[in-house]
Formats: structure tokens, sequence, C-alpha cells
């Protein structure tokens, strides 16, 4: 009689290294580098940068074609190409949270990495790199507009100082790190999206019909205190201003989120 | 090994599962049983580190799943099949969980080819899977870090029969090789084909655990006769408990021999004399889950 042999002779799990120490422990760049392919390898997530992308595009042939002459410089140009993004990426911040929860994929996603608040902190890194991904786009974008308006007879000045790129790639990363902190803290995506745009109009209205709202205003609606950072210039006090509205908007409920999230069951 | 250790879970006032205890040793394949509600996702989901259990422990291998420093290669999870990002292809989602878990891509294909999904399959969106193709995503995705462990909750759901005898296969084959499998069904015989031990839970209660073959020998025997009126006669007046199934048959908690002997002094011709096997278990399943299942129904 002939016995069969199975040709899996290895036992299960052994032929793995030992895991289960801390230095075999997941890194931050591999989290990272998952949460950023995570934004793009959706059907939702790809047409949004596509869509941003495409805006982008579309704000140089505004300003190409009926902006003044003065105006066609390379810093008016990356200003108006970034406010698609500053719109938009937002959203896939949001998504970034809340899809977890509403596709969920928290079920896998903390069954793999038990320690939900590098998940997170791995989300903020993506989203702030995608942010970073952006401005350097639109720079491009920008850099190519601007030699057409050479041609065309624009103003075509290279000018932008470090200050004002700074400026600028920070603008992206407060809106997309504030969309962010909105998805985690509401894990839902339709109540995040739409409270995400309508706090801060809300406010923008309140503010402008009750008059001692208004002082407040100054220093919590983030919609105002960021308005310098895609300007020439920018002072000392509007500085604090944005970093105290940035404080109620991200940081509050970047931290009341993070506590959720890392409370919540999951199932 | 996993090992769970006087583990409860409430909420509010209602106890999903209380004081549950059980070890799953390598090697054998532990089929966990209850009906609808017993309270088996959420102790599985409490081993899992997904749920903070009211009290008690849970650990794999001697410590709990949040310090595991990377699950994945230890222990295989498969709590939901659905629980899948509907956009994502079945490729995509074994590359996130390759990448995460820092291992070769090459046991993506490997790992798909091996659960029966084929190229045109893995390049689909997870929204056009069928159960049976999202149980079968799930499985490459518990194995795909090459684990010791397995928890599986419900994997026969939504597989046809042939699948179902294909995963009794890859689970039989998992724990003979020195795998630890706990699996999880509401229907006792889809994990008695497999299983080596059982944990029945009803109502968030351990209700019986133990060998898969001393619960069976201890489930009864069958016995049948030419003049069932007269069985009936002579086991009541032997004082042993009876219960008559469907078909004449009737199941006795006694061994064969005392039942034989009884029939012989009585001259009563039988037709039938075995262990009741899983027929009796499930009786016993029935009966010691059915009062929870309609707890579970009515609240």
């Amino acid at each position: 009689m002939t016995a069969v042999q199975s040709p899996q002779t290895v036992p299960a799990g052994v032929a793995s290294p030992e895991p289960g120490e801390r230095a075999g422990r997941i890194s931050m760049v591999t989290l990272t580098r998952v949460e950023l392919r995570k934004l793009a390898d959706t059907r939702s997530g790809f047409w949004m940068l596509v869509v941003i992308g495409l805006a982008g595009a579309a704000t140089a042939a505004i300003m190409l074609l009926a902006a003044p002459g003065e105006e066609q410089a390379f810093q008016p140009l990356l200003a108006f190409a970034l406010l698609p993004a500053s719109v938009l990426l937002p959203v896939l911040g949001i998504l970034s949270m809340t899809s977890e929860w509403s596709q969920r994929t928290a079920l896998t996603t903390f069954t793999l990495v038990p320690e939900r608040g590098r998940v997170i902190l791995a989300k903020l890194l993506a989203c702030v790199l995608i942010a970073v991904a952006a401005t350097v786009a639109a720079a491009a974008l920008s850099a190519a507009a601007n030699l057409i308006a050479i041609g065309i007879g624009g103003d075509g000045s290279w000018h932008l100082t470090a200050d004002q790129a700074g400026r600028l790639l920070l603008n992206q990363v407060i809106f997309v790190l504030m969309g962010s902190a909105f998805g985690a803290l509401l894990m839902n995506s339709p109540l995040a999206i739409v409270l995400f745009f309508a706090i801060p109009t809300a406010w923008t209205v309140l503010s402008s019909l009750v008059k001692w709202l208004a002082t407040a205003a100054e220093w919590i609606d983030i919609n105002m205190t960021s308005t310098p950072l895609s300007e020439p210039d920018m002072g000392a006090g509007e500085w604090g201003r944005l970093a105290v509205s940035a404080a109620v908007w991200i940081l509050l409920p970047l931290v009341a989120g993070t506590v959720r999230v890392l409370r919540r069951e999951v199932n | 090994m996993i090992s769970v250790d006087h583990l409860s879970k409430r909420y509010g006032a209602h106890p999903a599962v209380n004081d549950v205890s059980f070890t799953c040793e390598p090697g054998t394949v532990t089929g966990f049983l209850g009906p609808n509600g017993a309270g088996k996702s959420t102790t599985m989901r409490m081993i899992c580190g997904l749920t903070a259990p009211t009290s008690g422990t849970a650990t794999i291998d001697g410590r709990p799943y949040q310090r595991l420093a990377n699950p994945g290669r230890r222990i295989g999870v498969l709590l939901d099949a659905s629980a899948q990002h509907a956009g994502r292809t079945g490729r995509e989602i074994l590359t996130l969980a390759a990448m995460t878990q820092g291992l070769d891509r090459r046991r993506v294909g490997e790992s798909l080819e091996r659960v029966g999904l084929n190229n045109t399959a893995a390049k689909r969106r997870v929204k056009a899977y069928s159960l049976g193709m999202r149980q079968r995503l799930g499985l490459a995705y518990a194995l795909l870090g090459d684990p010791g462990i397995l928890i599986l909750d419900e994997p026969a759901n939504g597989l046809d029969p042939e699948g179902i005898f294909w995963m009794r296969g890859l689970l039989r084959d998992f724990a003979d090789r020195g795998g630890t499998v706990l699996l999880s069904s509401h229907l006792l015989r889809e994990v008695e084909a497999v299983a080596d031990r059982l944990v029945v839970i009803g109502g968030g209660r351990v209700v019986a655990q133990g060998d898969k073959d001393e619960l069976l020998a201890a489930s009864g025997t069958v016995v049948r006769a030419l003049d069932t009126a007269a069985l009936d006669a002579v086991l009541s007046r032997a004082g042993l408990t009876a219960v008559t199934s469907a078909d004449g048959s009737v199941v006795v908690q006694a061994d064969a021999e005392t039942i034989g002997r009884a029939a012989a002094q009585a001259a009563l011709v039988l037709l039938e004399l075995r262990p009741a096997g899983s027929g009796g278990l499930e009786q016993m399943f029935l009966t010691l889950t059915a009062g929870d299942s309609v707890k579970e129904a009515v609240r």
C-alpha cells in the first residue's frame, strides 16, 4: 500500500519569523504609506484627486483669460490654483476617517493594527503629505501658466517669497487636517461633510447679525483668520488669531475624535 | 493558543457574554456553537481587542491582542466578510493587508489562488462579489500573513456545498500542521465534520464544552423496537429517561449495554441500537439553547 504524503509538511505559522517583539512592530512609515494608498485606491478617492487637478487647471485658464495683466504672475496664479484643493482636500481627509466606519473597514484595519492611535496618526500624516503633493502640483501648473502669461503679455513675475509659499502650503494643511478632525469626531461621511462646510459659514452669517459675536468671530471664524495666509503679507496679530481658530476647529475635534475612536466598539 | 478567561460583557443591564472561559490548543479545531445572539461574535471581538470586555481577559499565545506587534503574522481573523470597502478590488484589499504586515506582494497572488479566486474575480470590486466570494476573500485575508491561529466567525455562510467541503479540508489541514482554529457557527452539522472540540454557548454562557467525541458519546443512545409501546414500558420500568423522535426511534440517556439487557429481559425485539451521535448532540444543542434564542427573538 502506498501512503500519499501531503506536500505541505511545514507546520502552520512556524514558517514565519517570530513576531510579537517590539522590534516587529509595524513602522509609522508603513502605516502612512498604506493610508496614502487608501486615499486614492477607491473610485471616490481617485476621482476626487482627478477633479482637484482639473479644477486647478481650470483656475489657470480663468486667470489667463479673464484676469487683468498685472495679476497674471506666479504668486496670484498659485494662490488661485490652490483654491479648489483647499475646498476638496478636506473632503478626502473626512472620508479617510469616516469610511473606516461607513464601509466597516475599521474591523480589518484595527485587527491588523490594534493600536488605533497610530492608525489615526498615519491618516493625519497621509493627509499632510497629500496637501504637500497638491501644493507642489499646483506650483508646477502655475509655473506653466505663468510662462503662457509671459507669452500673452501678462505680468509674468516669478516673485514668490519662501514665507508666501510656506503660508500657501500651511493653508492647505490646516484645512485638510480640519477635515480629518471632523471625520474622526463625527464618524459619518455625510454628516461630517455637511457640518464641515456649514458650521464655519453659519459662524460667518451669525457674526454679521449678532454684534458681540463679531468680536469672537475675529478669533474663531477660521474662514476669516486663514485669509491672510493667501495674501502677500501676514502680521503677528493675524498669526495669533489663526492659532486660536485652528485650536478650536482642528485640535479640539481631533482630540475628542481620537478619544471616540480609541473607545468605540468595532463591529 | 487562545485563552479566554472569565470573559464578560454587559450592555447596560443586558449580559451579552457572561463568564465565558475556554482554551484553544495548537493542532485542534474548536467549534464555537450557539444560536444567533448567543454571544459568539461578541466573544470573538473581545478576543481580537475590538470590544472592551466588562471583566475577564483573553490572550493570544499568552498576551492580550492589543499587545501583539504585528498581529496579522500570528493570528488570522475573519469576523465579517462583508466588512470591506465596496469600492476596492479583491486584489487591492489583500495588497493593503500585505503592505501593512510587511509581506512580499507575491503572497497576494498565491493567497487568491489558494482560496479559489481567479484573476477576473480579483480585479473586480468587492461590491460585485457574492457572499461566498467575500468569504473566500476574507479567508485569503486571514491566511495572508501565514499565521498559526485562525479566528473565523461563521465562515461557511454563503458558501456552496462544494465551498464548505473545501473550507473544511483547508481548516483540517491547517490544524493538522499545528495550527489553532476557533470557528463559530449556529449550525452544529457545519462544524461537526471538522471540529475536535466544541464550546456551546447560549444566552451568553458556556452551556457545554469538551472533546467532540466525548460530547457526542454523552448524548445518549438511539433505540428502535418493533413494539414501541412495549419499549416505552421497559424503559420507564428501568428508570431511564427517553425522548421519542419523529421517526419512532427513542433517544435514551444510557449506554447500549444497559438498554440491551433491559430489552432482552423483556424479550423485546430491537431493530436499532446505536450511539445517538450528532443527532443526540443536536437534540442537546437545541434543548440547551432553544429558550435563549426565543428570548433573543422577542427582545
